[in-house]
């Protein structure tokens, strides 16, 4: 699971690694850091928002770690996936080792495929399929879809994305 | 009443369809004030030549009953170099090699003296800053409404309607060939290979399709945007393309279930040029059937502007031609 935690750091140095290196410690894949320097606390702590992504059966345990190393857990969310992206796929994908594609994807830790339709017409036709990223936001979103580019790139499969809704705004 | 003399190079369906507008036109431009004349017509057997205007007329019915407008046999540069006129109207045919024999007419126009309208896209998707240029130094209209999107006005919406506003980005579909075998792959779930030979029957796609289904004539326009729009000068050689070849009618029925259909799209965006099958929502302005193009355009001010249209046809190419040539009339 995607765990989004604030804590809440002393002000002196060596802190954000005493934070840090237990969640590594428990396996857990660091995605982001958000260091607020500017905005104490009224007891005078820093807070940080980090977000990794570890094993559900081992974040209790982490959490009471944390606090025992003397930072405070003041909040502890899980982060769902919130963008999302549709493509096609064209060619022959199932030669191709689907599954490979989509590992590689869910393997990222941060942006899932959470649909898939396949249409095959004929064992020697070229199929097509619909799939769904999810993403924790915009920016997994295109490293996932960057992922997904490369792999049509090598395996000669079409990859047909969606417009950009909102491209060039400003 | 102003005199615009003009010479037309080329006399095909665009030629003919310029030639028939005008003539259907001659009141309207009486009352502004215009007399369009045309002092030489030229195809590839020959041309005619009368400085004191040609009858447009008999033009049309010796093209039509003969196969060829000649009555003399001057050629395209001689009449652009010596024949005494304002507007040169090059609607010769595409060339992607080597953009001839378009391009040597019109840097002769602009050596000349003359005015250019055209609706022949390989020399702008070659050598746009080269035209410019020469139109510039000369202090001479280059105006090409047709060569994009056909009776679509463009270059007048974001050049005149929208002085002011910086293009950000544009998308559209710009070639009708591949839109009309995507809407009928869809509706009709054909195979792209039927779609494709229906479009041949009725005329829409040429018999070696591959300059439309390959996304170049597609690419071409977009080239021709980019350096009209962003001044980038880009060529087709800076375009990703990719053509409709591939899709399949399950991709199509596949997109149509998630309320989406698919489309070749043109896209100019942060500086780079590419040609695309892309999934575009059904309600998206974008959206649009048939052998209609249609472009969008992200503008700082303005927001998003969307136009859509005919994209070829006859007339529908001249109404732009007409049009530029209006403007150049107007302003001499
Ligand atoms: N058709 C459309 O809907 C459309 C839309 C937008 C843009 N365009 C562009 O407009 C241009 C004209 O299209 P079109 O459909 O009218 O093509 P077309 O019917 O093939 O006409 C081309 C004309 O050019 C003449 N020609 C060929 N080589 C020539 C030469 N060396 N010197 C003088 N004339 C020459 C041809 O002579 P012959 O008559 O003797 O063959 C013909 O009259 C093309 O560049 C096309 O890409 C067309």
């Amino acid at each position: 699971m995607i765990i989004s935690m604030t804590l809440e750091l002393k002000d002196i140095p060596g802190q954000l690694v005493l934070a840090l290196e237990p969640i590594s410690e428990f396996q857990g894949n660091i995605m982001g850091v958000v260091h607020q320097h500017e905005e104490k606390t009224p007891r005078g702590t820093i807070p940080v928002q980090v977000m990794f992504e570890i094993e559900q059966s081992r974040l209790a345990e982490l959490t009471e770690r944390l606090e025992k190393s003397g930072v405070r857990v003041a909040r502890v969310g899980e982060e769902r996936l919130r963008s999302s992206v549709y493509v096609i796929l064209i060619g022959h994908i199932v030669h191709s080792d689907m599954g490979d594609t989509i590992d590689k994807i869910d393997s990222t830790g941060f942006a899932e495929v959470v649909e898939l339709s396949l249409s095959m017409p004929g064992i020697d036709k070229p199929s097509s399929a619909y799939l769904v990223i999810n993403a924790v936001s915009d920016r997994e979103l295109d490293k996932a879809l960057d992922i997904l580019r490369d792999v049509a790139n090598r395996k000669e499969l079409l990859l047909i994305e969606t417009i950009r809704l909102n491209s060039g705004g400003t | 009443m102003k005199t615009v003399r003009i010479s037309l190079i080329g006399f095909g369906a665009v030629g003919q369809g310029v030639a028939s507008t005008v003539l259907s036109k001659r009141d309207f431009l009486k009352k502004q004030g215009i007399d369009l004349r045309f002092v030489g017509i030229t195809d590839s057997k020959g041309s005619e030549v009368d400085e004191n205007g040609i009858d447009l007329e008999a033009a049309i019915s010796r093209k039509k009953d003969t196969g060829s407008v000649a009555t003399g046999d001057m050629t395209a540069l001689e009449i652009i170099r010596n024949v005494k006129h304002e507007i040169m109207v090059d609607v010769t045919p595409t060339n992607i090699d080597d953009g001839e024999p378009g391009l040597g007419n019109m840097l002769s126009a602009f050596g000349a003296g003359r005015h250019v309208v055209t609706s022949n896209k390989g020399p702008l998707a070659l050598r746009f800053s080269e035209l410019n240029e020469a139109a510039e130094d000369n202090g001479l209209f280059f105006r090409y409404e047709a060569t994009v999107a056909g009776a679509v006005p463009i270059f007048n919406l974001v050049h005149e309607a929208l002085a002011g506003n910086t293009v950000t980005g544009i998308e559209g579909i710009l070639n009708g060939t591949c839109n009309y075998i995507l809407t009928r792959m869809t509706e009709e779930r054909m195979p792209y290979k039927l779609a494709l030979k229906e479009a041949q029957e009725l005329g829409f796609a040429e018999t070696d399709p591959t300059y439309d289904v390959g996304g170049i004539d597609a690419a071409l326009k977009l080239v021709i945007i980019a350096n009209s729009i962003f001044g980038t000068g880009a060529t087709y050689h800076d375009v990703d393309v990719t053509g409709i070849t591939k899709i399949t009618p399950e991709a199509l029925e596949l997109a149509s279930n998630n309320n989406s259909v698919i489309k070749l799209v043109c896209e100019a965006v942060n500086g780079t040029l590419k040609v695309a099958p892309r999934l575009v929502p059904k309600r998206h302005p974008l959206a649009v059937g048939g052998t209609l193009n249609v472009a969008s355009i992200q503008t700082d001010l303005a927001g998003r502007i969307t136009i859509s249209g005919k994209g070829a046809g006859s007339i529908e190419t001249a109404s732009s031609i007409l049009s530029d040539i209006i403007y150049i009339a107007r302003h001499v």
